[in-house]
């Protein structure tokens, strides 16, 4: 089977580009030219040589011993939390701020949940001198102020969302407007491997420089390319993307995605939408997504930001109904605990969003000689608060 | 024939009408319907809402939440207006996103629109393609109307695709923007209009976009076949009410 994209822009019976017509020609002009321009050599230059000098690339793949004790088994960290701006994302906004530049692009846009992906965004549109414009919900820009100001100091506006619940499918939904609205001067950002063919391959294929690298680390370190196991935390699905990118047509390694409970599955404040949700369309993707039955798209909930999105990427759908990927979610406290455990045993302090990765190894049991490669996506500088609040520690 | 045909067949400019279902009170759909027809509009998109109306401004969005606090539906909307067509005979087209329809079984849908005598769909997010090859056969079975938009930036190639695969009208956006957000037509809308005049397309335009009163009506149809008004009327609707609709369709088209 097949588990990249087709010509068409599916992933199995998921992808596709729902979008108005006032869209099409922005996207179909991405559409067309993203392939040529990622293959040109001198964008591949420009790409490696920030990510290297600029990002910090290759992280490390950190053989975690004292955790590995713990669990029985070998697992290494992938140290996405060591990129500049502290998380995986950076990956993407450099590599799509090259794609906006060559297209002729003056204007950048971008949807941000928690500030991250704003962040990110902001910091390569301060290196490469664009107007940036941050699409926040109102209620985010609340939760998240240190992230506000960051933005800010970099130079971005960020704009409030004050439409429908006022978080993240908010922010998205205003920078698609914003899209609209601009359809000849502005590039749109998208955070993660969602949104419109040919978003959600482009994303992926920026961010599968992580399991490029693990290839040759894990080669050096194992004398093997290929781990028994990958484990990523999905929200939209970006770092899993990145992390499983070349190894979904590896059948001998097992990709293990990992879904916010939130306060339970069946608590109604959740976000695992391979449990909760049903085939439909959002962000102008064919996907599963959380819904009423009558199609209305719902709030979702975790206690981290970066997982708090009503749907997953194409690409994830793809693999939770075709077998290829095993879909485990973790609830808020579960993941509060696996960070603070890997802060006391590896003295790293993980992004919630990341503790909920690690937070499948006290139910998922591996074997003594598996080597299992966890992504872990960020870092939990941007979580200090929920983790004072949530653990007392002030 | 199907009464979109008809109706474009009429020696007039047409005035079309956007509302909401289920606003501003859940079982106000109705009355506005039939208050809209007593005023002389000439055909009606009767607004599915949705969670998440990507190509609309505020106006829309808002009216939407409100529907759908109300209680609207798509069952519900289908069970009001199950006898309108015992007191309404001008186009009805309902107007929503795809993902509602999806939930509901596209071919369930169309068939429920049919037994209604609803007479065409616009659902701005289900593109040409995609309709194409997976829905047209069912819509055509129900003798539904998919009416697809185009913007200024369409190109006359796709433009003429897009006037292929209609039967009907071609619903054309009037500026780069969503619902509710331009103040009257510039020189660029006016040699945008021409401009898609000159294709001679074989289905007429009706003008959707910016449209709010007696001067920007005019300026629309100038070259189109009629236009479309949304924000503006939802707007009056929330100020004035169903009382306020006559008085607004005359000072639209006196």
């Amino acid at each position: 089977m097949n588990y990249n994209v087709n010509e068409k822009g599916y992933y199995g019976d998921f992808g596709g580009a729902y979008i108005p017509e006032m869209l099409y020609p922005n996207v179909e002009e991405l559409r067309q030219n993203y392939i040529k321009v990622m293959q040109e050599p001198d964008f591949q230059k420009e790409f490696k040589e920030l990510l290297k000098e600029y990002v910090g690339r290759p992280t490390p793949l950190y053989y975690a011993k004292r955790f590995s004790e713990k669990y029985g088994t070998k697992v290494y960290l992938k140290r996405e939390d060591l990129c500049h701006t502290g998380a995986h994302k950076v990956n993407n906004t450099i590599g799509q701020i090259l794609m906006a530049k060559r297209l002729g692009k003056n204007r950048i846009i971008a949807e941000t949940g928690a500030g991250q992906h704003g962040v990110a965004t902001a910091t390569v549109c301060a290196l490469m001198g664009l107007e940036c414009i941050v699409y926040m919900g109102a209620i985010d820009i609340k939760r998240q102020a240190p992230n506000v100001a960051r933005m800010k100091m970099l130079g971005a506006t960020v704009v409030s969302a004050e439409s429908g619940s006022k978080t993240l499918k908010d922010a998205t939904n205003e920078a698609i407007r914003d899209w609209i609205n601009n359809p000849t001067d502005t590039h749109y950002i998208i955070g993660s491997v969602v949104g419109p063919h040919p978003y959600p391959d482009m994303v992926a294929r920026f961010q599968s420089v992580i399991s490029e690298e693990v290839k040759k680390q894990l080669l050096e370190k194992e004398g093997r390319e290929n781990p028994d196991y990958v484990v990523a935390c999905v929200g939209g699905g970006s770092n899993a993307a990145g992390i499983f990118y070349h190894y979904l047509d590896k059948p001998e390694v097992g990709i293990i995605a990992v879904e916010a409970a939130g306060k339970g599955i069946h608590s109604g404040e959740s976000a695992a939408t391979s449990a909760l949700g049903k085939e439909g369309i959002i962000h102008g993707s064919k996907t599963l997504l959380m819904q009423t039955d009558d199609g209305q798209i719902t709030e979702p909930y975790s206690i981290s930001a970066g997982l708090d999105y009503p749907g997953v990427g194409p690409m994830h759908a793809h693999l939770f109904r075709s077998g290829r990927g095993e879909f485990i979610s973790v609830t808020d406290a579960d993941a509060m605990q696996a960070g603070l455990d890997l802060c006391k045993l590896e003295g790293i302090i993980p992004a919630i969003e990341s503790s909920h990765a690690l937070a499948i190894f006290e139910d998922r049991k591996f074997r003594k000689d598996d080597v299992v490669v966890v992504n872990l996506s960020g870092r939990g500088d941007k979580d200090l608060n929920t983790y004072i609040e949530y653990f007392k520690l002030a | 024939m199907n009464r979109i045909n008809k109706k474009l067949q009429e020696d007039k400019k047409l005035l079309s009408i956007y509302f909401t279902a289920g606003y501003p009170k859940l079982e106000d759909t109705v009355p506005v319907l039939e208050e809209l027809v007593k005023s002389g509009v000439d055909m009606i998109e009767i607004g599915l809402p949705f969670s998440d109306p990507l190509a609309d401004g505020p106006t829309i969005q808002e009216s939407s939440t409100t529907a759908l606090k109300n209680g609207m539906t798509t069952t519900k909307l289908f069970d009001q207006i199950k006898d309108i067509r015992k007191t309404v005979d001008i186009p009805l087209i309902v107007m929503g996103y795809f993902n509602p329809m999806l939930q509901y079984g596209v071919e369930k849908f169309c068939k429920a629109c049919s037994e209604i005598g609803i007479d065409g769909l616009i659902m701005p997010d289900l593109p040409l393609a995609e309709y194409e090859e997976h829905y047209k056969a069912t819509f055509e079975k129900y003798d539904l109307k998919m009416v697809f938009l185009i913007t200024p930036q369409t190109s006359d190639k796709r433009i003429k695709q897009i006037d292929t695969a209609s039967d009907g009208f071609i619903y054309m956006v009037s500026s780069a923007s969503t619902t509710g957000k331009t103040s009257g037509f510039s020189n660029v809308q006016r040699e945008y209009f021409e401009r898609i005049d000159a294709l001679n397309l074989k289905n007429p335009q009706i003008v959707g976009f910016g449209i709010k009163d007696e001067e920007t009506f005019k300026a629309a149809t100038k070259t189109a076949k009629g236009a479309i008004i949304g924000s503006a009327f939802i707007k009056m609707l929330t100020e004035k009410g169903i009382e306020g609709i006559s008085s607004f369709i005359k000072s639209i088209r006196p």
